[in-house]
């Protein structure tokens, strides 16, 4: 029956999203039949190709409220957040030569700034208060007169909390300071409007909204203009800040995928926020539950929570039908358990014990209720298994124990 | 990452869960790893005092599925054994056994460390 889910249930919409077929069919005839180079301008295949570069332009410039002379094409989010970040303070590096991001930032942002400080920058990283969300006030008193640019993203790929840029863009401009965006999570779930929000550059990602991975675009602001020094040089495509043949196909779908966000924006989040309160109610009365980031100013397509004295790993395992992710460190190569949790000040056995469940398009109310039943399952079933769940049934307080770190 | 039969088998269906009483003079037990970490183990065994042999063996594991089956598999292998034989058992059988990669080594040597560490709490004892 339809009733009836399929297995497994792909729960993780936060490291990517299937592509709407809407968008494959979109996407076909530029790998078939329309195969030509939007840069060649002497035939047909060259100029239908560029049309429908410029036509996909139009739809990810009108999503978020920008012209689409502000566009530029990139291969994804993090070139986009290399380009923005590298390109602004190379080009502004007589201006200063200090920048400030946030702990949680992505690590497309966070390596970018590791390596300008090996180039000789200077970077702030603010903390974040224990919801996840920047103090204004904090930014504020890290600005500095040799300050060339803040980055701060819109939507937490993790916690799935919503920084104020508005707010954080009006500081920047009252001081002079550039703000760059990193909003691959947020598009098609957040309202983004360009023409009134003060933000300078805005890294895109087409994957994270039902579009094809390997493709992206950077935002660049042209009034009041924003100079960026290339990262890629060649033909001098995309005005000069990014050369690179243009894969049609890719941009194609980049194009429908946002032109449908833009017109089911406000279906998908209707329908995500009945089912992210369905979820949460189905979870909130587990014992020793935390959820993760602000309660209510966040995207409902993400839910974050910790169960106690159960490994997230190991949790995971148990939920073999549901396709989600964990802060666990056991689930990375790092062997470092979540460093956004624990920016939010959560204890280290609090990030190896989470769960990051992000739904989204295809998630259904019977999915739900199978995730619902099956986390409440296994975390019952590994908590009779764990000693520190025993230990803390007995009143023992954790933290007053030595434990031999390994 | 695929896990191996082995550990699934040992993650869903855990051999001898449980505790002794940590009081009992014929009961040794060893905990280690950390919360911070992302894994504790804790197993016991009960040992007969005549023989020397452990009779029979318990465990708990926070941590992720290979610590919970490498600390299984343990229960089931000190069984038997003097406290002797079970301090000569090596991690690297218990990673041969159990088909752990590389990243998860350090919870079969955790489980080895757990078994030294239970008959080094009953050798305490009956010191």
């Amino acid at each position: 029956m339809s009733q009836t889910p399929h297995f497994p249930i792909y729960m993780d919409y936060g490291a990517t999203t299937p592509v709407d077929p809407r968008v494959v069919d979109a996407m076909v005839p530029w790998l078939r039949e329309h195969f030509g180079n939007p840069a060649s301008r002497s035939h047909a295949w060259g100029w239908e190709a560029e049309q429908a570069v410029e036509t996909a332009r139009e739809q990810v410039a009108a999503l978020i409220g920008a012209d689409p002379r502000e566009i530029v094409w990139t291969s994804g989010a993090t070139e986009s957040d290399n380009l923005a970040i590298k390109g602004a303070a190379q080009f502004y590096k007589g201006k200063g030569r200090h920048l400030i991001t946030v702990r949680t930032e992505h690590k497309a942002v966070l390596d970018v700034m590791r390596e300008l400080e090996r180039q000789g920058f200077e970077v702030t990283y603010l903390e974040v208060q224990p919801d996840g969300l920047l103090d204004l006030e904090a930014l504020r008193a890290a600005i500095r007169p040799d300050t060339i640019l803040a980055s701060v993203m819109l939507v937490n790929n993790e916690i799935g909390v919503i920084q104020d840029v508005q707010a954080i863009g009006r500081l920047c401009r009252e001081k002079g300071v550039l703000l760059h965006v990193d909003a691959a999570q947020a598009t098609g779930k957040v309202a983004i409007d360009l023409a009134t929000l003060p933000v300078d550059l805005m890294s895109l990602a087409s994957h994270k909204t039902y579009g094809p991975k390997g493709i992206g675009a950077l935002y660049v602001r042209r009034k009041p203009r924003v100079r960026l020094e290339a990262q890629m040089h060649g033909g001098g495509h995309e005005r000069g800040m990014r050369s690179g043949t243009l894969p049609t196909h890719q941009i194609v779908g980049m194009g429908e995928a946002f032109r449908i966000a833009r017109e089911e924006m406000a279906r998908d989040s209707e329908k995500a926020r009945a089912l992210h309160r369905r979820l949460v109610d189905g979870l909130k009365d587990i014992e020793e539950a935390y959820l993760n980031g602000h309660p209510t100013q966040r995207v409902p397509h993400n839910v974050n929570m910790s169960f106690n004295y159960v490994e997230g790993e190991s949790l995971m395992m148990g939920i073999k039908g549901l396709a989600v992710s964990s802060g666990s460190a056991c689930t990375s190569a790092s062997l470092e358990p979540s460093y956004v949790l624990r920016a939010l000040g959560r204890s280290d056995e609090l990030a190896h014990s989470s769960l990051r469940i992000t739904i989204g398009r295809f998630t259904t109310k019977q999915e739900i209720d199978y995730a619902i039943r099956a986390i409440r399952d296994n975390v019952a079933r590994l908590r009779e298994l764990s000693p520190l769940w025993e230990m803390h049934q007995d009143g023992i307080d954790l933290s007053t124990i030595s434990w031999a770190a390994h | 990452m695929a896990y191996s039969q082995q550990v699934i088998d040992h993650y869903e269906n855990p051999r001898n869960v449980g505790s002794f009483d940590k009081g009992d003079a014929s009961v040794g037990t060893g905990m280690v790893g950390a919360p911070a970490c992302g894994d504790v183990m804790r197993l016991q065994i009960k040992v007969n005092p005549d023989t020397g042999v452990i009779e029979d063996a318990r465990f708990k594991t926070y941590g992720c599925g290979s610590a919970i089956a490498s600390s299984s598999l343990v229960t089931e292998w000190v069984k038997g054994k003097t406290l002797a034989q079970a301090t000569e058992l090596k991690n690297s059988q218990i990673a041969d056994e159990l088909a752990l990669p590389p990243v998860k080594i350090h919870c079969s040597i955790l489980a080895e460390d757990a078994i030294k560490a239970a008959v080094e709490d009953y050798r305490k004892k009956h010191a």
